[in-house]
């Protein structure tokens, strides 16, 4: 049982004590995004060379949470970020095991395992010097690729629970007024002031109150709770032991979705742990403050990531949203007052609470403080998880971080905020991203999905795309957002089709108006939005689909015929080794040709000529 | 009390009503499909949307659940409000091509044709949830519930089977605004969610009046012995 700092301070020294014995550490990345490309083979290869080496007293190889290069996944750390390999194992599992155990013996840096630069000759050793994390301020990740997430004692020695004692020495109305002057914002997607909901919770009447991290995180693309949870457990669940003293709360709730079950099983892990040593449960570090927290797995509908549709999840109700005319602050979960945040909201409470709310609101824009961690995916380079300070710009995050566009294509569109955002258009990256300037975009920030599109993606059927997820995804139990978005989704359908009408965009646009009107819950009311910004960005694509039927982009099907340019066409057969349906002949060093009758229009032929003889219209 | 105006006019209110209780009593005319004065509404139709500005700000809401405030302004046909109320009742259209009563509230406002092809699976049901409210809340037999989301959601029996819980009381039949429910009384059988009852006889008249199950239902509930519940309503 912990219930003094100098405890923590024992348990931390006897950890560094503990690896201080040992001269190398290697840290392989057991996210979810590394675990399937073969992190967990790695670490056993790696233990049994270690093991026959006898190095088993001298070298400690430790699993961690996500480091945010999924790319290029397994991920492995040397030390303090001496030395970064990348893509280990996927080549040759025991060929890089030997690698990793020359490194290990005599510090031997294994060249073909460094992360390469654009111009593939420069070689970055550190993960310090990759444009991919120099570029980054980590805050809420920055323990997330060091600590084993299943170590207390570790997360205790980089400065765990540390936050929590001090908060205990607070007046709740301290801690809040911290929160509040810090200027944290809902990292969800709403945006709210997290003081200000911690306040409204404090004040409503009735007991006990609730708090709760909304862990459902469903947006197509969007893994950023999942890493935090699944790799730093510990920062969220201090997160919400803070909540709970300021808010007066005893009891917290997890909401995680079911497909998270590295996420569920680590937070078990956690609060397991933090329950032993007295950091969950009954007279906290002897304060007299009570709290403990439950793990609530969700059964994957998208609407109960919305509070109250969470909510009633938790009562054991249908995930259905109710209007909130009075808020969950005031009559939440059981109708008792319930202060819910996203996890990433909570992982910042600690670091808010250590280092003082002038740090916090030192970093980012006046409207918005601190970082955002998003999950960059979609035709970028560098694909995974980036923690930027707000404020940054969209060109920073794609064409620094995210080193690009894939095939150095032309960069479209950069589609942010999942299903409930938009697509924001080139002339409009140099545009400070924060919660406030997404908006006037016609997009938003979200919970942070960003998902990166080039020429070859077609902006109506990107529409399309977003519009069925909802339609699946909408509970169905009001009408403008039940039946509204799927003949959105008809109407949309239709032109992708070749069947689109004169009048269409029109239609779509006057629909959109009434669901977001006239929705009960932010997911209806948002739900048009991946329509509207590709109108009002890129109507013209809309108008070349319904007038000449045809995709500019060459990804609708019935819009769309893959040719091949005589003139260009060197017969190098590799677009007819490549195409799926067996549909292109030709001889070797003559010119190819597509049968039209058995193309899929997949454009696997156009992604892979290397003379540019592949065309679509 | 709490002072508001609706429409520009003057009107006062007590704490906790919403803003269609007192429209309604005030003599405004708003359409509602899902609220029943027996048991409130979940806000589900949204026909009932009125525009609602507390300065300088405006935004539409259900007005079944939305609670009276001093000095709001409620204008109920604002050109939002209708374009929410006639694109509602155009959807609903498409969803239910054969239902009187939306075809005549959405004539009402204009909608004479769905734009939209109409769909031939759905019957009349708009999942108001009133069926699944007073199955619940008024008679106390949780027979009914939804299953599924989005476009598939639907109301039925567990797994669609005839339900153990229902007492073919047909509340359920007659709260549904729209006629959607299907129940049949022939020879002495009452059909209802794919279940048979067996009426009872009044040993009085020997008129078939209401299922047995119903009546054996009451008498556990309520203590009256079974025998008085026999005789119908009219004989008693």
């Amino acid at each position: 049982m912990i219930v003094s700092i100098e405890q923590l301070d024992g348990i931390a020294a006897a950890y560094r004590q503990k690896t201080g014995t040992y001269s190398k550490i290697v840290k392989i990345c057991c996210g979810t995004g590394c675990i399937s490309s073969g992190a967990l083979k790695v670490y056993e290869k790696l233990n049994e060379a270690i093991a026959a080496e006898k190095l088993i007293d001298r070298v400690l190889v430790k699993k961690t949470g996500c480091h945010g290069l999924c790319e290029r996944g397994p991920i492995i750390v040397f030390g303090e970020d001496e030395i970064l390999y990348q893509t280990v194992g996927k080549r040759n599992l025991d060929d890089d095991a030997k690698l990793l155990l020359k490194t290990i013996q005599d510090g031997t840096v294994a060249e073909n395992l460094l992360y390469k630069g654009e111009d593939k000759t420069k070689r970055y050793v550190s993960p310090r010097d990759i444009p991919f994390y120099s570029g980054q301020t980590r805050i809420v990740l920055a323990q997330n690729g060091i600590l084993d997430p299943e170590d207390i004692e570790e997360y205790i020695s980089a400065g765990g629970y540390r936050a929590i004692h001090k908060a205990l020495q607070m007046d709740p109305a301290e801690i809040i007024e911290w929160i509040q002057k810090s200027g944290l914002r809902g990292r969800g997607g709403g945006g709210f002031p997290t003081g200000t909901k911690w306040r409204s919770c404090r004040d409503a009447e009735g007991e006990p109150r609730y708090v709760i991290a909304n862990g459902d995180e469903g947006d197509p693309g969007a893994f950023m709770d999942r890493s935090l949870m699944e790799g730093n457990p510990h920062a969220v669940i201090e997160g919400m032991i803070i909540g709970g003293y300021a808010i007066g709360s005893d009891q917290g709730f997890i909401y995680v979705r079911d497909e998270y079950p590295l996420a569920v099983q680590r937070l078990s892990t956690a609060i397991n742990k933090a329950r032993e040593n007295g950091l969950l449960g009954t007279n906290i570090f002897g304060s007299g403050f009570s709290f403990d927290i439950k793990i609530f797995r969700g059964g994957g509908a998208f609407v109960c990531g919305e509070s109250t549709a969470l909510m009633s999840s938790i009562e054991g109700k249908t995930g259905e949203p109710r209007a909130k005319y009075i808020h969950t602050v005031e009559k939440g979960l059981w109708d008792k007052p319930s202060n819910l945040n996203n996890v990433e909201t909570w992982a910042c409470v600690p670091h808010i609470i250590n280092k003082g709310w002038e740090w916090f609101s030192s970093i980012g824009t006046p409207q918005s403080k601190g970082t955002k961690v998003f999950s960059l995916v979609g035709k970028v380079k560098n694909t995974g998880l980036v923690e930027v300070p707000m404020g940054i710009t969209l060109n920073e995050i794609i064409f620094e971080l995210g080193g690009g566009i894939q095939g150095n294509r032309k960069f479209k569109a950069v589609q942010t905020g999942g299903p409930s955002g938009g697509c924001i258009p080139g002339e409009h990256l140099g545009m400070p991203v924060d919660f406030d300037s997404l908006t006037k975009l016609g997009s938003m920030m979200g919970s942070g999905g960003m998902i990166v599109m080039d020429e070859r993606d077609c902006m109506v059927d990107v529409a399309r795309y977003f519009l069925k997820f909802l339609v699946d995804e909408s509970c169905g139990k009001c009408t403008p957002c039940r039946e509204g978005v799927r003949r959105m989704y008809e109407i949309v359908d239709n032109i992708c089709g070749g069947n689109g009408e004169e009048g269409d965009v029109e239609r779509l646009e006057e629909l959109a108006k009434a669901i977001q009107l006239g929705s009960l819950c932010a997911l209806g009311q948002s739900a048009p939005n991946p329509v509207l910004s590709t109108i009002k960005y890129f109507r013209d694509e809309y108008n070349v689909h319904i007038r000449q039927k045809k995709c500019p982009a060459g990804v609708c099907k019935a819009l769309t015929a893959f040719m091949i340019d005589p003139g260009k066409c060197t017969g190098c057969m590799r677009c007819a080794s490549e195409c799926p349906v067996i549909c292109i002949s030709g001889e070797k060093k003559k010119v190819h040709a597509i049968d039209q009758s058995k193309c899929i229009k997949c454009g696997t032929c156009y992604d892979v000529c290397k003379f540019d003889a592949v065309k679509y219209e | 009390m709490v002072e508001f105006a609706i429409n520009g006019k003057k009107v006062l209110a007590e704490k906790g009503e919403t803003i269609l209780d007192v429209a309604r009593r005030e003599g405004f005319d708003i359409p509602t499909l899902c609220w029943h004065d027996a048991l409130g509404s979940d806000g589900r139709c949204r026909l009932c949307m009125v525009e609602v500005q507390r300065g300088s700000r405006k935004r539409v809401v259900t007005s079944c659940l939305y609670p009276v405030e001093n000095g709001i302004e409620v204008f109920t046909e604002s050109p939002d409000v209708l374009l929410v109320r006639k694109t509602v009742l155009e959807l609903l259209l498409a969803r239910c091509p054969n239902s009187d009563v939306i075809q005549y509230l959405a004539k009402e406002y204009g909608v004479s044709k769905a734009r939209y092809a109409p769909d031939n699976d759905k019957g009349k049901c708009i999942l108001c949830n009133l069926c699944v409210k007073t199955c619940e809340l008024n008679v106390g037999a949780t027979a009914l519930g939804m299953s599924g989301k989005g476009p598939l959601k639907k109301v039925t029996t567990p797994y669609g089977e005839p339900s153990h819980d229902c007492i073919g009381c047909g509340a359920c039949v007659a709260i549904c605004p729209t006629g959607h429910i299907y129940m049949e009384d022939r020879n002495g059988v009452r059909m209802i969610w794919n279940k048979r009852f067996d009426l009872a006889r009044c040993p009085k008249c020997n008129r078939y009046h209401a299922p047995v199950e119903q009546l054996e239902f009451i008498a556990r509930k309520s203590g009256t012995p079974l025998e008085e519940l026999l005789i119908c309503p009219d004989c008693k």
